[in-house]
C-alpha cells in the first residue's frame, strides 16, 4: 500500500520547499510504518531466544536459524503449510477462470447494467466476513464442504474475485479492439482471435492477476478459522497452535506467512497499480 | 469475380442514423474511395462490408454470395486499418503469415506468398522484427503486406495513411496505387483526405451524413459536382458559390451582371457555381468583355505556384487563382468572367446541381 501511495502523490511537484519536507516525510513515514514491523519481525525470527526479549538490540542479529528449524519441525506445521497451498492454488485458479471472462466482457461489450455490475462487484468486498462466515459454515455442514479444501477455496475466490475481474478489465482494455478486428478478417473467429492474438498480450497481466489472488487466499485467516478444522490453512493454523507459544516462535510463524506474500506482491506490483487506474508503463 | 453490391443498406446507432439506406455497386478489380468528413458515416459503411459492424438493414453482396450474416472470416476480405494492426507478440514473418496459417496453407506455401508480398511491400529486411521495432510507416507496410498475403477478393481500406506523415504519406499513396492496380482485388479505401482520394481513386463515392452525395470519377466529380456539397468539399481551395435571380429567357442577374444560364422559370433563385481556376480577368472593363463582373480584393495568399486571391462580390466571397506574378494588391477591383462551359449551376432549394 505504501508504494501504491507514493505513485498516487508521485506526480504531485513540489511548488515551494515546505510542500516538498510535507511530502518527503509522508513518503518517509509511510516507508517506515510498512518497514520497521517487517524488519522487527525479520530480526527476531533469526535471532535466538534469549536475543528475542533482550534490548537494546543490534542492529544485524547474530543469525540463529534455531527458532525458524523448530518451527518448522513442529507437528502439523507441514501439513497447513500444504493445505494453504491447495487452498489458493485452487483459489487461484476458480477467480481466474470466472474473472477474467467477466473482465472481457466488462471490456468488449456494451449491455445494460454494466456500471451497475461494477459497482457490484466492488460491493462484494463491503460484506464483513464474520457476518457470512456463520451461515456459511452451517449452510457447508449441510451440504458437505465444510472442512474441505473447495468449501475454503470457493470462500476465497469470492473474496479474491472482485480483484480478479477490475485487473483483467484493465488489461483487456489496454488491448486495441483492432488487433482482435485484424484477427477476424483473417480468418479467426472470437475464440480464435482470443486465443492466438489476446490472450499472449495478456498472459503476464493474467499471471500477475491469478499469484494476487494466491496471496488473498495465502492471507486469509477469519474464513480459514471458521470453515476448517483439520484441513486447517497455515494462517489459521497459526492462529490456533501459536497462541500460547513462545515469542520466538511466534515471530518464527509470522515471518514464514509474510515473506512469500510479500514476495509475490512486489512481483506483481506493476499490474496492481494499473487496477488502481494508475498508468503500467 | 468480385463486385460488391450494397443494396439499401441502413445504420442507426440508437436515435442517431449513421447510414441512410445506401446504395453502391463496385465493379471487380475497381478501386472505390469513400470520402468524406468524420462522423459522415464512410468508416461504418466499410465496416459493415468487412462484417465488423451489422446494418439495421439491407444487403451486402459479395460476388454472388449474400454476405452480411456471414462472420468476416466467411467473406473472402481482407482489412487494413488506421492504426495499422499489427500483432505485437509475432514478428512480420509471422504476421504476414497469420491469415495464411488460418487458412492451413502448407509451410512452403506460406513461405512462398510472405516472401512475395514482402519484397512487394519493401520490407524482406525486416522479417525477423517484431512491431516494436518499427516505424509507423513499416508497421502500414506489414498491415498492407498481411492482407494482401491471403489474396482476397476484397479488400477493405481504413484510412490506411492519415496517421503518416505528410511526406511519407505521398509517397506510399504512390506505392500502394501501383501496387493494388496489379493485386486485381476489389477495393474499397476509406479517407477524409480529398487528395489520396483523387489521386488513387478510379470511383469517388463522397458521402455526407449518412448519405452518398455522388459516386464519379476524380474528375466528374471535381468538374461536375452533383451537390452544392461535393463542390464546397472538394477542391482546395472549394468551388465559388454566387447568388443568382432570374431575368427570364434563360438569362440571370449576377451580382448586377447578366449571365446566360437555364431557361425555365420554374426556379425562383439559383447558385452560379464556378472554380477559383476557372476565371478570367480582364485588365480594365472594356467593350471587348461587356459582361464582366467586378470584384473587391480583400487577401492575397501567395502559394508559389499560383496567387490566391479572396475577393467580395456583392457581399459574398470569391476566391480566384491569379498568376503567381499578377500585380493584384488588397482593396483593388477585379474585372472577370467565368469561363462559360465551366459554370455549374445549383438549386438553392435542394442544394442539388441542375442537370
Amino acid at each position: 500500500m505504501s508504494t501504491a501511495a507514493k505513485m498516487a502523490t508521485g506526480n504531485v511537484t513540489g511548488k515551494s520547499a515546505w510542500h516538498k519536507y510535507v511530502f518527503t516525510g509522508a513518503v518517509i513515514l509511510l516507508c517506515l510504518w510498512v518497514l520497521v514491523p517487517i524488519y522487527l519481525l525479520l530480526v527476531n525470527t533469526f535471532s535466538s531466544p534469549e536475543d528475542v526479549s533482550g534490548f537494546p538490540k543490534s542492529f544485524i542479529p547474530n543469525i540463529d536459524t534455531g527458532s525458524v528449524e523448530f518451527f518448522l519441525n513442529y507437528a502439523g506445521v507441514g501439513q497447513a503449510l500444504w493445505s494453504s497451498i491447495k487452498v489458493a492454488t485452487v483459489t487461484m485458479i476458480l477467480s481466474i477462470m470466472a474473472g477474467a471472462p467477466a473482465g472481457y466482457a466488462l471490456s468488449r461489450f456494451e449491455f445494460r447494467g454494466k456500471e451497475t455490475f461494477r459497482v457490484l462487484v466492488l460491493m462484494t468486498r463491503a460484506f464483513p466476513l464474520p457476518l457470512l462466515a456463520l451461515p456459511l459454515a452451517v449452510m457447508y455442514l449441510r451440504i458437505g464442504l465444510d472442512d474441505t479444501v473447495l468449501g475454503l477455496a470457493l470462500v476465497h475466490t469470492m473474496l479474491a474475485l472482485p480483484f480478479a475481474v477490475l485487473i483483467t478489465f484493465s488489461l483487456f482494455s489496454g488491448i486495441p479492439v483492432e488487433l482482435e478486428e485484424a484477427a477476424w478478417t483473417l480468418g479467426c473467429n472470437r475464440f480464435q482471435a482470443f486465443v492466438k492474438v489476446i490472450l499472449p498480450l495478456v498472459l503476464p497481466g493474467i499471471t500477475a492477476s491469478a499469484i494476487f489472488a494466491f496471496v488473498i487466499s495465502w492471507n486469509e485467516v477469519f474464513a480459514a478459522a471458521v470453515l476448517t478444522i483439520e484441513n486447517r490453512t497455515l494462517p489459521a493454523f497459526l492462529l490456533q497452535g501459536l497462541g500460547n507459544a513462545p515469542l520466538h516462535l511466534k515471530f518464527a510463524g509470522g515471518a514464514v506467512l509474510v515473506l512469500p506474500a510479500l514476495l509475490f506482491i512486489f512481483l506483481v506490483r506493476k499490474y496492481l497499480f494499473s487496477m488502481w487506474g494508475i498508468a503500467n508503463r | 469475380m468480385a463486385e460488391i453490391r450494397i443494396n439499401q443498406v441502413a445504420k442507426q446507432f440508437g436515435d442517431t442514423h449513421a447510414l441512410h439506406s445506401i446504395d453502391l455497386t463496385i465493379a471487380d478489380q475497381e478501386f472505390l474511395v469513400l470520402l468524406g468528413a468524420s462522423g459522415c458515416g464512410k468508416t461504418t459503411l466499410l465496416r459493415i462490408v468487412a462484417g465488423l459492424e451489422t446494418a439495421s438493414a439491407g444487403e451486402v453482396w459479395i460476388g454472388d454470395r449474400r454476405v452480411d450474416h456471414l462472420a468476416p472470416k466467411d467473406r473472402g476480405i481482407a482489412m487494413v486499418f488506421q492504426n495499422y494492426a499489427v500483432f505485437p507478440h509475432l514478428t512480420v514473418f509471422e504476421n504476414i503469415a497469420f491469415g495464411l496459417r488460418m487458412a492451413k496453407l502448407p509451410q512452403s506455401e506460406v513461405e512462398k506468398r510472405v516472401n512475395r508480398t514482402a519484397s512487394l511491400m519493401h520490407i524482406e529486411n525486416l522479417l525477423k522484427r517484431y512491431s516494436g521495432q518499427l516505424s509507423g510507416g513499416q508497421r502500414q507496410r506489414v498491415a498492407v503486406a498481411r492482407a494482401l498475403a491471403t489474396e482476397p477478393e476484397v479488400l477493405l481500406m481504413d484510412e490506411p495513411l492519415s496517421n503518416l506523415d505528410a511526406l511519407l504519406r505521398m509517397e506510399m499513396r504512390a506505392e500502394l496505387k501501383t501496387v493494388l492496380a496489379e493485386s486485381k482485388t476489389t477495393t474499397i479505401y476509406v479517407t477524409h483526405d480529398q487528395v489520396e482520394a483523387m489521386s488513387m481513386a478510379d470511383r469517388i463515392a463522397v458521402m455526407n451524413k449518412g448519405h452518398i452525395v455522388q459516386a464519379a470519377s476524380a474528375v466528374d466529380v471535381y468538374r461536375n459536382p452533383a451537390a452544392h456539397f461535393v463542390g464546397s468539399f472538394i477542391g482546395n481551395p472549394p468551388m465559388n458559390f454566387l447568388d443568382a435571380k432570374p431575368l427570364g429567357d434563360g438569362w440571370w442577374d449576377v451580382a448586377g451582371t447578366r449571365v446566360k444560364g437555364p431557361v425555365g422559370g420554374q426556379y425562383p433563385a439559383l447558385q452560379l457555381g464556378i472554380r477559383p481556376e476557372d476565371i478570367v480577368v480582364h485588365d480594365a472593363p472594356s467593350s471587348a468583355h461587356p459582361d464582366s463582373l467586378s470584384a473587391t480584393v480583400r487577401v492575397l495568399e501567395p502559394l508559389g505556384s499560383h496567387l490566391l486571391a479572396s475577393c467580395k462580390v456583392d457581399n459574398q466571397m470569391l476566391r480566384v487563382v491569379l498568376d503567381s506574378n499578377a500585380s493584384a494588391k488588397p482593396g483593388d477591383q477585379l474585372h472577370w468572367s467565368p469561363v462559360p462551359d465551366r459554370i455549374r449551376w445549383f438549386d438553392p432549394a435542394t442544394e442539388l446541381a441542375l442537370p
